[in-house]
């Protein structure tokens, strides 16, 4: 009986941890392969099998040499892609969208939550019903008020749209105001702070944690995108970002892809290196995010 | 009498400052939330009734455009695709559920695993469009994968221009990037059920499978159920991997693929606007629907639980009474 109690035992622990490679093998496969064939200088490429690995990772020494020879690939891209204005243009964006939709975030989620007024209920619900809506579908009429609007091909247009409605953070800042006891309001109110003052010395300092989260979450986001990134940054000699600038390996590079995952390899690092340091809020915010409605 | 009109100054500053916080703090998102969200709704209804391209003459043409969508093969056809994309959400989400459920038991490794699953969500479309293109060409990634497993090169299709296999290969992508962040979401949930639960299962001797059936699912349907309403609405305006992989070639455009094509080609935007006010009311519809059923399911599940309780409480009381007297077995 004890026997056969092991058997099940470790034959249950067997079926988990196989299922869970097997997860983790397909889930970073797609990815592993792009790393080894970044590697490939063009001929060997061309010569071996994509899972095959590079020579040069065979030949490893620890000098500069060596280090040239092997990331050849990724230097290229960086250059052919024009990495460097990319990241530039893309800092840029995340440092006005970031601070642009935290503030309007959390002072919207200040009056929606600290005060009583006719309209309340009804933009409530404004943005909860926006958060139905595909973004994909409204690009059709968008793309014209982006148009008259003479916000195509600027980096302002772009960061104002991007800044627009974001029903998770602002959810998460109401949820987050909603926990702050509004004593602490009142009693800096009997001490003559104003409105303002209430909102800005006292409660956004305690806010830190739902920043956090709304940074992350939108920070992703932002990152990421490229759809209204390459439909209005249409210049691409000025306004690529990290994401749209791996469109310059499409058309005659389109099947050099030791130069192409290069490229996309380094846009990934950034994601990777964040993800490594925060995975507890990254984690925690994306549940936190989901449960709204 | 001074005292009283001080205060009235008082009491009206107070008045005002607060209608003044209310107003400035809520004019910048409100404007944005109209400008970009709102604006563009009412354009989009308008849009749908015209002839017309992004510049130039635009000729009213009253419901033609919403007739086309629904007479052109093209157009209303393409709908049929969400049918791969929601049994791909459905797989999806059991795959999420299973893995989050042995990944918030204590794992060896676990916050490896949870990171490689989670991972391929952070990944931005257009390298996901490269990666997959990769992957997927005659003889490369997942064609030397399978030749491991033994399988032989003739037999294996083209995965992005058989019809028979493309769609399923595409969603298949959506799955892979997907799958970690509901599992995350799970995690989450899971986590949050009473730890003692566990404990109280454990000593009346419950495997892992009874806890999951007894414990773990009651407590996160309202999640799984959330999720699985989120992913049928997305299936119905499932965009990004056929845009980003084969920009809809070989038969892969979905609904969305093809408006964005119609929208931005061929600058149909008359026709593109109605195929998009066509997919938001089929959506809105969808969510109202899934809202009631959501709630019917929920209060009847309730009230039998409340019956359950009531039964079981009233059999108690008289198991008890029984054996206080003494008299008969206990009957079910």
């Amino acid at each position: 009986m004890k026997v056969f109690l092991f058997v099940k035992k470790a034959a249950a622990k067997i079926l988990i941890y196989a299922s869970l490679l097997l997860a983790a093998f397909i889930a970073l496969v797609p990815v592993v392969s792009c790393v080894i064939t970044a590697f490939k200088p063009d001929e060997e490429y061309a010569a071996t099998n994509v899972m095959e690995l590079p020579a040069v990772w065979k030949s490893f020494s620890p000098s500069l040499a060596w280090i040239k020879e092997a990331f050849a690939n990724f230097i290229t891209a960086w250059q052919r892609a024009d990495m460097l204005l990319a990241f530039r243009n893309t800092a840029i964006i995340l440092f006005f969208v970031l601070l642009g939709s935290i503030m309007t975030g959390s002072m919207l989620a200040y009056v929606l939550s600290r005060f009583k007024f006719p309209g309340n209920g009804l933009i409530r619900s404004l943005f909860l019903f926006a958060s139905l809506l595909p973004g994909i579908a409204m690009q059709v009429s968008l793309y014209r008020i982006m148009y008259e609007l003479d916000f195509i091909n600027t980096l302002y247009g772009y960061i104002i749209m991007q800044m627009g409605t974001d029903v998770i953070s602002i959810y998460i800042f109401i949820q987050f105001f909603e926990n702050i006891s509004t004593s602490l309001d009142e009693s800096a109110i009997m001490d003559g702070c104003t409105y303002f003052g209430v909102f800005f010395r006292i409660l956004f300092p305690l806010l830190k944690p739902a920043i956090v989260t709304v940074l992350i979450l939108k920070g992703v986001g932002t990152y990421n995108e490229y759809y209204a990134a390459s439909l209005y940054l249409q210049d691409k000699t000025k306004y690529i970002t990290v994401a749209t600038c791996l469109y310059k390996f499409t058309g005659p590079l389109g099947n050099q892809y030791n130069l192409i995952c290069a490229g996309l390899l380094i846009t990934l690092l950034p994601a990777l290196v964040i993800f490594i340091l925060c995975q507890k809020q990254i984690y925690g915010g994306l549940t936190l995010g989901a449960v709204k409605g | 009498m001074k005292t009283g009109f001080d205060f009235a100054r008082w009491f009206k500053g107070r008045k005002v400052q607060r209608f003044l916080v209310i107003f400035t703090f809520m004019a910048v998102p409100l404007l944005l939330l109209f400008v970009f969200t709102y604006l563009p709704f009412g354009e989009m209804v308008n849009f749908s009734f015209y002839n017309m391209r992004y510049t130039g003459t635009r000729t009213w043409v009253g419901l033609q455009n919403y007739i086309d969508v629904f007479r052109r093969d093209d157009c209303f056809g393409a709908l049929k695709l969400s049918f791969y994309y929601m049994a791909g959400a459905v797989v999806q989400l059991m795959l999420a559920l299973y893995f989050a459920t042995l990944l918030s038991f204590r794992v060896r490794g676990g916050s490896f695993f949870k990171g490689a699953i989670f991972f391929p969500y952070l990944i931005n479309g257009i390298a996901i469009g490269f990666i997959f293109k990769f992957f997927y060409t005659r003889g490369f990634v997942l064609d030397t994968v399978l030749g491991w497993c033994g399988f032989e090169l003739d037999q294996l299709p083209f995965w992005l221009r058989d019809t028979n296999i493309n769609n399923i290969s595409l969603v298949a992508t959506s799955v892979w990037r997907y799958m970690g962040q509901n599992m995350v979401l799970f995690i989450g949930a899971i986590m949050s059920v009473d730890g003692e639960l566990y404990e109280a299962s454990r000593l009346d001797g419950a495997n892992r499978f009874q806890q999951f059936i007894h414990i773990i699912l009651p407590n996160i349907r309202t999640i799984v159920m959330l999720n699985l309403i989120l992913s049928i609405t997305g299936s119905l305006s499932a965009f990004e991997p056929a845009y980003v992989i084969t920009s809809g070639a070989n038969g892969t455009a979905t609904y969305f693929v093809l408006m964005d094509e119609l929208a931005h080609v061929t600058q149909k935007v008359g026709l593109a606007s109605a195929m998009a006010v066509v997919l938001l009311g089929m959506i809105l519809l969808a969510t109202l629907l899934q809202k009631l059923f959501f709630k019917y399911v929920f209060r009847s599940a309730e009230d039998e639980d409340k019956g359950a309780g009531a039964r079981r409480e009233r059999r108690l009381a008289r198991y008890a009474r029984r054996h206080k007297t003494g008299k008969g077995e206990l009957r079910p």
